[in-house]
């Protein structure tokens, strides 16, 4: 019986300010799926990371004109280096067919790199690839290197961008969520007020506290929610017509987001709407209604 | 049934306190009249009585709670044992008499049937028998006032508080009020009533304590209007 109150209660409060109430939905799920899309980026560098991490080679690019003495003494210091964990030795044949390789769609460009263009090199994995700086220290004063690149330093360039992504995102998610806080209480106010009559007779005959709140912090709860699943399914939405059609490109650097990322954001949403349009209903009411 | 020990109450901003070291005690079953021209303090009495306000000093006990120091969730309890019935009557003009009636047991978790039995009993004892269904726009103003009754007291509560219910009535209608009171009353309800009303002090006889500038002037048992 009372939950059939509370529900009526709930569903009429909605309907009876229902612009206030779209409002409120809109920017509560455009806060949300920022938010979301901030956390799955987050999510997704991080796994990035872990993956990239485990491939990343430094490269001994040597001097064309390196000599034996100074390619064996190269090698014997990469062997004893304690920070090295492996390291692969490449001809500048086996440089011509990796290139040759990698490029096998572009044959034009193939040709253009003549036989000798592409430099012998060491490609070294360290232990921790942390110590980079370290390691190119050490070598660095050694005859016949033309250069040492990390290919930490590029790929630390691509997830600095991700990582503006994700802030700008979250930053707009903060924005919004003030927004829809500013909504809610907007809201609750006026659903309070249009109660007024109701309210302070419940108060006089002592209906308790809960029992005078419950249907305007259910009715933010409810718009919380819609606005998460709203916010949800554009998230989704996103990540398919965007990632998985037009940007499939990026999606290669990306590494894949697993479907089971997204659909964790659901609860994560739910849950964060749900919470913070409850609490700011529940402060409103405790201002509003002083009960 | 209801205690006030040196009650001082100065709202902010005040110059004087509303009340000012007012003692008086209540028996259960009595009925009191609280007289004194407006802004003697009087309504002070039921808000403090309703933990409405707090008392500044002082310290009031109801139903043996000592209501100064009551944590504020157990207040809507706490008011359960109490119905108020006030000038303006406080009914939802959205509902009918059975309605607004039944919405005071509803809200504080009182079953749709237990609703259905009891609603029409206390309508019936208010005389309001078949007005069932009217909106409170269809009755007289003694009507509302019955229903507003009826609402105070479909609950049972040990104390009755009415702030100038026959303030907005013509006299007979008041008188009528007044009989209802009366036998509330005598079901043993503690009824304490604020009027500045003379006519009707003077024809129920009962205790009345007046008040000037927040002062007891007067306490007298079978008392008038002076």
């Amino acid at each position: 019986m009372r939950l059939k109150y509370v529900l009526n209660e709930v569903l009429v409060g909605l309907w009876r300010n229902v612009t206030m109430t779209i409002a409120m939905i809109i920017t509560m799920s455009v806060s949300l799926t920022m938010l979301g899309a901030s956390v799955l980026l987050y999510l997704q560098v991080d796994q990035m990371k872990d993956y990239y991490y485990g491939e990343i080679e430094v490269s001994i690019f040597l001097r064309t004109d390196v000599t034996e003495a100074q390619r064996s003494a190269i090698d014997q210091s990469i062997a004893a280096n304690p920070l090295v964990k492996e390291k692969t030795y490449e001809t500048r044949e086996q440089a011509l067919e990796r290139f040759k390789t990698l490029w096998a769609d572009n044959p034009d460009f193939v040709k253009s790199v003549g036989e000798n263009s592409l430099p012998e090199s060491f490609r070294v994995k360290l232990k921790d690839p942390e110590q980079y700086k370290t390691f190119a220290e050490q070598m660095k004063g050694m005859q016949g290197i033309q250069d040492i690149i990390d290919q930490r330093a590029l790929l630390d360039k691509v997830f600095k961008i991700f990582n503006a992504i994700q802030v700008m995102a979250l930053i707009v998610a903060g924005v919004m969520a003030l927004a829809a806080l500013l909504l809610v209480g907007n809201t609750i106010q006026v659903a309070a007020y249009s109660k007024r009559r109701e309210v302070a007779v419940m108060k006089l005959v002592g209906a308790s506290n809960w029992f005078i709140q419950a249907p305007f912090v259910l009715e933010a709860v409810v718009a919380g929610l819609i606005g998460a699943i709203i916010g949800f399914i554009a998230l989704f939405g996103g990540k398919l017509v965007l990632l998985d059609n037009r940007l499939q490109a990026l999606t290669n650097i990306l590494t894949p987001i697993p479907n089971g990322n997204v659909w964790l954001m659901l609860p994560l949403l739910a849950g964060v709407g749900a919470l913070v349009s409850a609490v700011t209903a529940w402060v409103t009411l405790r201002f509003y209604l002083k009960v | 049934m209801i205690q006030l020990e040196n009650v001082t109450k100065t709202y902010p901003k005040a110059s004087r306190p509303s009340l000012d070291d007012v003692s008086v005690g209540i028996e259960k079953g009595e009925f009191v009249f609280f007289i004194g021209p407006s802004g003697s303090g009087k309504s002070t009495i039921i808000k403090l009585l309703l933990h409405e306000v707090t008392p500044t000093r002082g310290k009031v006990v109801v139903n043996t709670k000592d209501v100064t120091s009551m944590r504020s969730w157990k207040i809507p309890h706490f008011r359960r044992s109490i119905g108020c019935v006030f000038q303006d009557f406080r009914l939802l003009p959205n509902r009918t008499a059975y309605e607004n009636v039944a919405f005071a047991l509803e809200v504080i978790g009182k079953t749709k049937a237990v609703a259905r039995r009891v609603v029409p009993e206390v309508l019936e004892l208010v005389g309001l028998g078949g007005k069932e269904h009217r909106y409170p726009h269809e009755l007289s103003g003694g009507e509302q006032q019955r229903v507003a009754v009826a609402r105070a007291f479909v609950n049972r509560p040990l104390i009755l508080l009415a702030d100038e219910p026959t303030g907005n009535l013509d006299p007979d209608t008041s008188i009528e009020i007044m009989r209802l009171l009366d036998r509330i009353n005598r079901t043993g309800t503690t009824v304490v009533m604020v009027t500045h009303d003379s006519n009707i002090v003077n024809q129920m006889r009962r205790r009345v304590i007046e008040i000037e500038s927040g002062r007891i002037v007067r306490d007298q048992a079978r008392g008038v209007y002076g």
